[in-house]
């Protein structure tokens, strides 16, 4: 392999490119991104870049370190198509990349509203343009309305209080966070809204956002309508693989990959949010959105991509990667307080408190499933929290292998 | 990574704990009184070991981190440093951290921080 084309210049392309230099690979490297910067830190875009505490610099990812992995950057172009046979991309400024392996970063975009297009005041947040653009209508003023009330949604409240901006959360379903932490759960860390005095408004989806040029409030199908100076929708997101169009991947929810991120092409590997990789744990494929996936699965994805289509599942996965990251692993931080979670819980599990209580926002919680734990919630209790993430790797590794 | 060397000096001299309640595997933070930045010390297999307790990829305790040999992970981002020269083995972490010298005087654990000479 001469020559490898990394799309995707965030935190799972620059790991990529990182790890073909990592493994021997002395070949060339083309990272494509679409947006003008160079890779930056996603995770503070919600938190303290919004107020100011961190700046464009202190987010690059890139360090002096990276001027040796002799990568051909093709930033602020995007990546049109990807013609398989004749392997070679299309790219945005009418260009091509042609490349013996590619590996597809494309990663997600934020999910917006139906109707929303156009209305000024109406904010996603995913990049670093977003943010400049949601912190300008935070230093205008309120009334800030967040859609979902999801870790992206609750942040920013929690960032729009401190910057003393009235705001008020909508959320379609009847809890927030259920899904990725259970009802009882979800609960808890909304709790962390009412003890700061922000309203939650639970069960009642939006209908319509009103005003003309700029947003002017929101409507919800109850009736109710919020004012609304500014607007912030944070209902998921969607990968990034309409340019694979055509390119005979599988893009069933993401690309496609087995466990060691290999798609059905040879010489094509998928990493980041933008890969649905099949994990045995689930038996099913599952896209996350997880900073540590980004980081972690690049390592695996490279050692297969470099190992050629011919090895057999399983031969090349020896060193598979960090095994403590394959554990799904998140954290948010909301009004001061910090909150993590690692494993997989499913519907059903039961929930332990194991220290601490969730009434004091200080508390670790284990799930548990016929006995054995499944997954970890920690508010503010790090230590510990690491101590269980440890037990769980381990009992992932076993599982995995 | 940075490589550069900032030159220092032994500054104040900080009174962690006694070396009974610091066991091999443990760690204790040390908020220095002036408001400067927090230590961690370290008991490593045995070994004590100081350095900045604040993580220099975002704002987490290195005292809550997971001690493995010579090496403290990050309990947010898993960044790891190691303790013996406080360099980061890799992202996220791109800055190192200081490290400071640990005595035992009298049963007390005692850090010697170290600060940056002043260029003439």
């Amino acid at each position: 392999m001469r020559s490898v084309a990394v799309v995707g210049a965030s935190l799972a392309g620059l790991t990529a490119a990182r790890a073909l230099r990592a493994q021997g690979y002395d070949g060339g490297i083309t990272l494509i991104g679409d947006e003008r910067q160079a890779p930056y830190d996603r995770p503070p875009l919600s938190k303290d870049f919004l107020l100011s505490r961190t700046s464009a610099e202190d987010l690059a990812l890139t360090t002096e370190d990276d001027q040796s992995l002799g990568i051909d950057w093709r930033l602020a172009t995007a990546a049109t198509a990807l013609d398989t046979a004749g392997r070679r991309i299309t790219l945005s400024d009418g260009g091509e990349v042609r490349a013996d392996g590619v590996v597809i970063a494309t990663g997600a975009r934020a999910r917006t509203l139906p109707g929303a297009g156009g209305m000024s005041g109406v904010h996603t947040l995913r990049t670093l343009d977003d943010a400049l653009a949601l912190r300008e209508s935070l230093c205008a003023g309120g009334p800030l309305v967040i859609v979902g009330a999801g870790f992206i949604g609750s942040e920013v409240a929690s960032a729009a209080l401190a910057a003393g901006v009235g705001v008020t959360v909508v959320e379609a379903l009847p809890v927030p966070l259920a899904g990725p932490l259970g009802a009882e759960m979800g609960a808890a860390c909304a709790g962390l809204h009412a003890d700061h005095g922000i309203p939650v408004l639970c069960g009642s989806p939006v209908r319509e956002l009103l005003g003309g040029a700029r947003v002017e409030g929101v409507r919800l199908e109850d009736g109710t309508v919020l004012p609304a100076a500014a607007v912030l929708v944070g209902m998921g997101s969607v990968p990034n693989t309409e340019w694979l169009a055509g390119s005979g991947l599988d893009l069933r929810g993401g690309v496609r990959t087995d466990s060691r991120g290999a798609t059905g092409l040879p010489h094509v590997v998928a990493v980041g949010d933008c890969a649905a990789s099949y994990r045995p744990d689930a038996a099913r494929h599952v896209r996350t959105e997880h900073w540590t996936d980004a980081l972690r699965q690049p390592e695996t994805a490279v050692r297969t991509l470099l190992a050629g289509p011919d090895t057999a599942p399983g031969t090349a996965s020896a060193g598979g990667g960090s095994v403590r990251g394959l554990l799904p692993y998140f954290w948010s931080e909301q009004y001061g307080v910090r909150i993590q979670f690692a494993g997989a819980r499913r519907d059903g599990d039961s929930v332990r408190i194991d220290s601490g209580d969730p009434e004091d926002r200080c508390f670790l919680a284990v799930y548990e499933r016929d006995g054995r734990p499944t997954a970890v919630l920690g508010m503010d209790q790090p230590k510990q929290f690491t101590w269980w993430r440890r037990q769980l790797a381990a009992q992932w590794a076993a599982v995995a292998t | 990574m940075e490589h550069s060397e900032t030159l220092t000096r032994e500054g104040t001299v900080l009174v962690a704990c006694r070396i009974e309640d610091l066991p091999p595997g443990e760690s204790v933070r040390i908020d220095a009184a002036d408001g400067t930045q927090a230590v961690a010390v370290f008991n490593a297999d045995g070994e004590l070991y100081a350095i900045d307790d604040t993580c220099t990829h975002q704002d987490a305790s290195l005292a809550d981190g997971w001690l493995e040999g010579c090496t403290v992970e990050c309990p947010l981002h898993a960044a790891c440093f190691d303790l013996r020269t406080g360099m980061p083995n890799g992202p996220p972490a791109k800055r190192p951290v200081r490290t400071h010298r640990v005595t035992v005087e009298d049963g007390f654990v005692r850090v010697h921080v170290a600060v940056p000479v002043q260029a003439f």
